[in-house]
Parts: C-alpha cells; sequence; structure tokens
C-alpha cells in the first residue's frame, strides 16, 4: 500500500511547528515586535495560492468570479509583503549598540 | 514551464529562507540579515509559482498590475508609519492575511481545476476539509483582527463589550462552524461553503470584543498565531509546502507570544480569551481612594535627585508612547550620562501594547540596546540603584501584585521598583491604570510624583541639570 501523500505534508507540517517552537523561543524579547512584523510579511506567502486563482482563466476570460478574487488576494498579501518586510527593515535598522568610545 | 518537482524544491528553499529569517531575529546584529533571508525566500516563491504556471497571456499583466498596487501601497505605508503606531499597523496586516487567505479558498472553491483539486460540485474530500478549515480561520482572523484594530485605534472603545449568553452563544456558533464544515464535505453545496465563512467572521467579532484594552498584547499575537493556520490550511490545500512551513512557523510563533504575555500578567489563555477584565475592577477601586497622602514635586526637585545619584533605572511604559517622549527622554540620559551617572532601561513582558513595543520606541530614540534590559535581567538592580525614574508605567511596577493576594494582579511579574532609594513617577494624575487598581507605590515614603505630561516633564528635568 501507498503512502497518502498528505501524510508527507502532514510530516512538515508537524516538524515546522517544532522548528518554529525553538526558534522562536530563541528570539530575544526586545525583538519581539519586529518578529511579528516579519512573520506578518512571511505569512503574505499565500499570494502564490492568489496567484494560480489569478493566472488560472484563459485569454477570453480574464476576469472571472475565481480569478476575481485571486486579484484582489494577490493586492493584499502584496500590501502585507511590500509593507511588512519594509517595516521591519526600517525598525531593525534603528537597532544601535553603544558607541565604544563611550 | 517548471517541473512540478523542481518547483516542490524551490518552494522547500523558499521555507528554509523563511525559517533564517526568524533564527536571525536571535540578536540585532543577525536580525537584518535575516529579513534579507526572508525577502529573498519570498522573492523566490513568487518567481517559482509565475514559472510554474507558465502562463505569460494578458492575465500575466493583470495579476503584476494587481501585485503593483498592493505593493506600493504597503510600502508607502512602511514608510509613513509613526513607531508608536506599530501594534495598529500589526493588527491591521493581520486582518489581510486572515482576508487574502478567504480569497485564495473561495477562488480555490469556485474553480476548483485551476489548483488540481478536481472540479465543482466534486472537490476531493482532502481538499475541501483543508479549504474550509484554511477558510474558516482566515475569517476568524480578518473580522478579529479588524476589531483589534478598532480598539487600539481608539475609533472603538477599549472597554470589553460583554452581554449576558456571551460564552453559550460563542460556543454554540464553534460547534455550528464544525457541523457546517462536515456538511459541506458531505455535500458540496456551496450555499453552506458561504454560511461558513459568514458564521466564522461573526465568531471572530464576537471572540475579540469582551477582550479588554490591557489585553491587547495577547490579542495580537493570538491573532498572529490564527494568520498562520490560516495559511497553513491553505498549503495543505495547494499541496505547497512553503506555505505550509510558513503557516507552522508563524503559528507557533504567535502561540508562544501569547504565552509570554499572559505570563507577563500571570494570567491563563482562557482568562484572556474569556474576557471582561478591567470594567469589574474599576469600580471597586475607585472608592479608597485620595485619602493617603502623596509627596509630589516638580522638575527642579527631580533633576536634583537624579545629580546626586550614581545610577538611575529609567522604567518606560506605554503612557511614554502616548506623549511622545522617548526623545525628550534620551536627551536627558545624555545630560545624565555627562554628569557620570549609569543609567540604563528596565522592560517589562507587558508595556506597551504588543510585545517588545518599548524597545522598538527607545530604537527609534537612539537608545543602545545593550543599555535596554528585560525584567529578569535587571530586577535585581533596584536595590543597588539610587532613583528609579518611572515614566508612563503603572501596574506593572505596582507592589500589590507581590503583597496583596485579594488583588487582580497578583502573582503579576513586577519591577521592583520600590528597592530603589527614592522614586521618580512620573504621571498625569492618581488614576489608576489599565488594570484599573490603585499603586501603592504613590504613597510609599521615598516616591515622589511628578503630575505632568511625560514629554514636557522630561523636558524640564533636562534643562534644570
Amino acid at each position: 500500500m501507498e503512502i497518502d501523500p498528505f501524510i508527507f505534508r502532514l510530516s512538515i507540517f508537524i516538524l515546522s511547528i517544532f522548528i518554529g517552537y525553538y526558534v522562536v523561543w530563541s528570539v530575544t524579547p526586545s525583538l519581539h515586535t519586529p518578529l511579528m512584523s516579519v512573520t506578518n510579511a512571511i505569512s503574505s506567502v499565500i499570494i502564490v495560492g492568489a496567484i494560480i486563482a489569478g493566472l488560472a482563466g484563459n485569454s477570453d476570460t480574464i476576469f472571472n468570479t475565481s480569478s476575481i478574487f485571486g486579484f484582489l488576494a494577490i493586492s493584499l498579501a502584496s500590501i502585507n509583503i511590500f509593507g511588512g518586510f519594509l517595516v521591519t527593515q526600517r525598525m531593525l535598522a534603528m537597532y544601535k549598540k553603544k558607541k565604544k568610545d563611550k | 514551464m517548471l517541473s512540478a518537482n523542481l518547483s516542490a524544491v524551490f518552494y522547500l528553499i523558499s521555507g528554509v529562507l523563511f525559517i533564517l529569517a526568524l533564527r536571525g531575529l536571535s540578536s540585532p546584529e543577525t536580525s537584518r540579515q535575516g529579513n534579507f533571508f526572508g525577502i529573498l525566500g519570498m522573492i523566490i516563491a513568487v518567481t517559482v509559482t509565475f514559472l510554474s504556471i507558465g502562463n505569460f497571456s494578458t492575465g500575466l499583466v493583470v495579476v503584476l498590475i494587481f501585485l503593483l498596487i498592493g505593493g506600493l501601497i504597503g510600502a508607502f505605508i512602511a514608510y509613513k508609519i509613526p513607531m508608536t503606531a506599530m501594534p495598529e499597523l500589526v493588527a491591521g496586516f493581520h486582518s489581510l492575511v486572515g482576508l487574502a487567505a478567504v480569497f485564495v479558498a473561495i477562488a480555490a472553491f469556485l474553480n476548483p481545476e485551476a489548483f488540481n483539486l478536481g472540479s465543482p460540485g466534486n472537490i476531493k474530500l482532502g481538499s475541501l476539509i483543508e479549504m474550509s478549515i484554511g477558510a474558516a480561520v482566515g475569517a476568524i482572523t480578518f473580522s478579529g483582527s479588524i476589531i483589534a484594530f478598532l480598539k487600539l485605534q481608539g475609533i472603538m472603545s477599549g472597554s470589553p463589550i460583554t452581554f449576558k449568553g456571551q460564552h453559550p452563544l460563542n460556543a454554540l456558533i464553534l460547534i455550528s462552524i464544525i457541523i457546517i464544515t462536515y456538511l459541506l464535505c458531505s455535500t458540496q453545496s456551496s450555499n453552506l461553503f458561504w454560511i461558513l465563512l459568514a458564521i466564522s467572521f461573526l465568531i471572530g467579532f464576537l471572540l475579540i470584543i469582551p477582550i479588554g484594552g490591557a489585553d491587547m498584547p495577547v490579542v495580537i499575537s493570538m491573532l498572529n498565531s490564527y494568520s498562520g493556520w490560516a495559511a497553513a490550511g491553505i498549503g495543505f490545500t495547494l499541496e505547497n509546502t512553503a506555505l505550509i512551513i510558513t503557516g507552522a512557523l508563524v503559528g507557533s510563533s504567535g502561540a508562544i507570544l501569547s504565552y509570554i504575555m499572559c505570563k507577563g500578567m500571570n494570567r491563563s489563555f482562557f482568562n484572556v480569551i474569556l474576557g471582561g477584565f478591567g470594567a469589574t475592577e474599576q469600580s471597586a477601586s475607585a472608592q479608597n481612594k485620595e485619602q493617603k497622602p502623596v509627596k509630589s514635586g516638580n522638575a527642579d526637585d527631580a533633576a536634583f535627585l537624579m545629580k546626586n545619584a550614581s545610577s538611575v533605572i529609567i522604567v518606560p511604559g506605554y503612557g511614554m508612547a502616548v506623549a511622545q517622549a522617548q526623545h525628550a527622554l534620551r536627551e536627558m540620559v545624555d545630560t545624565l550620562k555627562k554628569n557620570d551617572i549609569k543609567v540604563s532601561y528596565a522592560i517589562h513582558p507587558v508595556a506597551g501594547r504588543m510585545p517588545g513595543h518599548m524597545n522598538v520606541l527607545l530604537a527609534e530614540a537612539n537608545v543602545p540596546y545593550d543599555e535596554v534590559f528585560e525584567l529578569e535581567e535587571i530586577n535585581n538592580d533596584f536595590a543597588n540603584a539610587d532613583v528609579a525614574f518611572v515614566i508612563g508605567a503603572n501596574d506593572v511596577t505596582n507592589p500589590v501584585a507581590k503583597t496583596d493576594p485579594q488583588s487582580p494582579i497578583y502573582g503579576m511579574p513586577v519591577l521592583d521598583v520600590e528597592k530603589c532609594k527614592s522614586v521618580l513617577f512620573v504621571k498625569r494624575s492618581l488614576s489608576p491604570g489599565y488594570a484599573g487598581i490603585d499603586n501603592d507605590l504613590f504613597y510609599k515614603e521615598n516616591t515622589l510624583m511628578l503630575f505632568a505630561d511625560a514629554k514636557k516633564m522630561t523636558e524640564d528635568i533636562t534643562k534644570n541639570l
């Protein structure tokens, strides 16, 4: 009997939860706000689903109900991707160490 | 066109890059590199998606236009947003992830062929279950985050909204979500799919309204977690490794942050979720107030005390952010340092309105991050410090949490500010903080209250130093 591919995906999922658990505990508390904004940005990788939906129609039917939802989701996710990564960048650039000459 | 196997490998790579992005945040030095890994992972995932579809017709132009519109809006927000508004921004972003998950699920439900999930009315059972979970969690994330956003913005009152039969109602809705998901999977009826979305939106709304303003750090972390689980649900539907890995990472990240925040307030997660905190306590505390004597001083007294100190610990709280006093504070500290006074900052886990909020604000004011300490790192130093300068914090310094088992905040870890030789408390009035309880610290022998706006007071002290 063959193993359902779902089981492989489930394995990836469960192991990733464990990775997430250990990685996030090692995040220094002073960077918890950037952590939230960057997790926001990366969870917007959901855009791949939106792109598939948006590109599903052929040239006659670019705008059917399904692809319109895809297009809207693309915009929403890309607000998050650009906004999330850039605001994280902006925050992280502010974290500075004490100057040595003091 | 990219083969399915090759694109799966690339999705795996982008998933690994996302793990590295979070790993980078373990210290400020590696964090910028981490963010770069995250961006790289995203570019790979998006590029691979385009290549694997291989459809470069006019649809592509439309896709790119929508991508660009979103990107411009996002970039504009990212550059304009003041750091004090980060909690609102993050709540807003969560709602977008939730809504995007809902839209993708709708698109997949209406056009399952595009995702290789079968045909309309005959979607593979496993995919339909995954899709329903993704859509429901996404909808809850969306409406919950909208409420959180409105509360943080002050558009909606921060006080909890409770009504009779709230919990049974919520339980009923949650059970009906499960039943409808089951029926949806057995009948494939599109009506049930819309009903499922509608009640998920409703429950997200109902779950957040009873939670008070003080618990916002927990709420934001919790919604962060939900947005991850929604992404993971959609990831299973799309059989996409990058999305599954990311969803799991974000889901556990949000869960850990919620746990840290709950622990910082010594409250159980369920206690926060069930809500109603704050409203009931306020009335009880209002009675035994204003009788005890309070020493109050002016900027001159404060400057005198600090000038004669050899070490000062600053305790910032959300009030500092409201008054935008972080820059004035840093200037005051610079002056103190010129007089060879040792200065450090003590940050409570739930100071501010989201995890790590104070650290970002201090970093924005050019405070070096190695002068900023967490509760456990610095709490023993208060006994050896001369002056504690409490600015905009309140409940997190309240010694009642250690002494009075009757107090609603009893057992919450607090900063041992009262152990300092003297305490300077910048506050506008004697009114209680978020938890709605009186702070014993106000009436201590060694406390000097400075009644003023935090920013103005800090500036005046600097002038007097």
